[in-house]
């Protein structure tokens, strides 16, 4: 796993799908076509994930470093 | 329960009375006002920074339903640059629950104290009391506390909010504070960027009725009731099929059986503990658990914010789940898909086990699995822990409806109130 994972911000998602399409790897859509994000992405699969960010329409998802949190 | 016969009686001359009984927010003697109030616990004194040790120290956690330690919530506030903002959330969202209100008609200004004092600590600039809209009986209540205060004190703002199960959440409390709908923001730390842009602090107005006690007789009395662990007195509704149904205040830790038998439950088939948020927990495990944190985990529950209603054994358990399934689909913010979609489907499939469908429960363990962790506040996740503990606790039921031999009647001990306006 590398240090970037993606968040999805679900109340910006309209489940347009193209996420799914361009990372299958790390993203699935449940029953009702909303994207299913896995817990990280594989370095190999990062230039799909950045990919996957720039498509959405709803720009609603991103990608964070999970090395950094904070807060109680 | 509240043990008027336990309360020690003090010598006249001494000021200031430390009640180590467990009425500690609900007085078992004496009215609201300001008066009566300091004839029963003295002054507050001035609180500074120190306070937020004494409350890490107390081991206080909210009372709000989360049960995250309160002294915690000061430190990540007080890690912040700029001025704070102290929020008291009194909205109580949860259909059954009446502490919260209860704790403010009678005992305002220990909520009130307990703001001040949170503020001071917290250099807070801006005091802000929140309150259902609906509820204009608790609010005249506040309003007439918040004029008897000294002239000294800080200002005190009261807000009103929308009638929604989720008005309350603290992102959509502070997003209605702000101007705006009262929906659930996604990931918004309100401790960094909260009210105007500040750190913000919010906190159940019945924690904060506890460091209004803290902050004058200190951590150590505030441990002298409860477990170690989770330390204090706590305020729940008991409703359902008792003869007494109502708030009282019970240790921490207490038994669940004692408690049923003070309000004259009715052959429990079942308890809902910490209402729709809550999880329910079959009659025959009840006496094994104490009222904690701890002791409900055994069980797959949690104090919640208090609730608990006894479901008697002679009425239809899949009639009242349906009702709760539908409510959370009804009270949906319409944000987030898994939540608009599962829940309505969640709601078809529990609707599909009360009529007997042989494909609903498991239809019911597919979307409640489906919804959990993806929405912008956590109400899929209680429509889900509901809904799946009562697939656990019912499952006997769930075959008497599919051979459609279930009598028993629904009788509506869980209410569906309808969801109002965002603003």
């Amino acid at each position: 796993m590398s240090r970037f994972r993606l968040v999805l911000d679900p109340t910006a998602c309209d489940g347009h799908g193209v996420c799914a399409e361009l990372l299958p790897e790390g993203i699935a859509l449940d029953d009702w076509g909303f994207p299913i994000i896995a817990a990280g992405i594989a370095d190999d699969h990062l230039p799909h994930a950045r990919r996957a960010v720039s498509a959405c329409p709803a720009l609603a998802l991103r990608m964070v470093r999970t090395d950094r949190h904070g807060g109680p | 329960m509240t043990r008027t016969a336990a309360v020690p009686t003090r010598p006249a001359a001494r000021r200031r009375p430390t009640p180590t009984e467990t009425a500690r927010l609900l007085p078992a003697s004496g009215g609201p006002t300001y008066r009566e109030h300091l004839d029963r616990v003295g002054p507050l004194p001035a609180a500074g920074p120190g306070l937020i040790q004494e409350v890490l120290e107390s081991g206080l956690r909210g009372r709000g339903g989360a049960g995250f330690p309160t002294g915690r919530k000061m430190v990540a506030v007080r890690g912040r640059r700029g001025p704070a903002v102290v929020v008291a959330n009194g909205t109580e969202g949860e259909p059954l629950s009446a502490k919260d209100r209860v704790l403010l008609a009678r005992n305002p200004h220990l909520v009130l104290d307990g703001l001040v004092a949170v503020g001071a600590a917290l250099r807070g600039d801006r005091i802000i009391i929140a309150v259902e809209r609906a509820r204009q009986d608790t609010v005249a209540a506040l309003r007439h506390a918040l004029v008897e205060r000294p002239d000294h004190g800080p200002v005190i703002e009261l807000v009103q909010t929308p009638s929604r199960y989720i008005a309350g959440q603290e992102t959509a409390l502070v997003r209605w504070i702000n101007g705006g709908e009262a929906r659930p923001v996604f990931g918004n730390r309100i401790y960094e960027r909260g009210v105007a842009g500040r750190p913000t602090l919010v906190d159940n107005v019945e924690t904060l009725a506890h460091v209004g006690l803290i902050a004058r007789f200190g951590a150590g009395w505030f441990r002298l009731i409860g477990p170690p662990a989770e330390p204090g007195s706590m305020l729940v509704t008991v409703t359902g099929g008792v003869d007494r149904p109502g708030v009282y205040e019970v240790p921490i830790g207490s038994s669940l059986t004692q408690l049923l038998g003070q309000v004259g439950a009715r052959r429990v088939q079942a308890l809902l503990v910490g209402g729709y948020f809550g999880t329910w927990v079959g009659g025959e495990r009840i006496a094994a658990v104490p009222l904690s944190a701890e002791g409900l985990a055994t069980v797959g529950s949690r104090p919640g914010c208090g609730v608990i209603v006894a479901l008697p054994d002679d009425v239809c358990a899949w009639a009242e789940v349906a009702t709760v399934a539908e409510f959370y689909s009804a009270h949906s913010a319409g944000q987030c898909g898994p939540c608009v979609f599962g829940l309505e489907d969640i709601a078809r499939a529990v609707r599909g086990v009360l009529a007997g469908d042989p494909e609903a429960e498991a239809a019911a363990r597919h979307w409640t699995a489906m919804v959990k962790g993806r929405g912008a506040c956590h109400l899929p996740d209680g429509a889900a822990g509901f809904v799946e503990s009562a697939l656990d606790v019912f499952g006997g039921e769930i075959a008497d409806h599919r051979l459609g031999r279930c009598q028993r009647p629904h009788h509506g001990y869980l209410p569906s109130p309808a969801p109002g306006d965002w603003r």
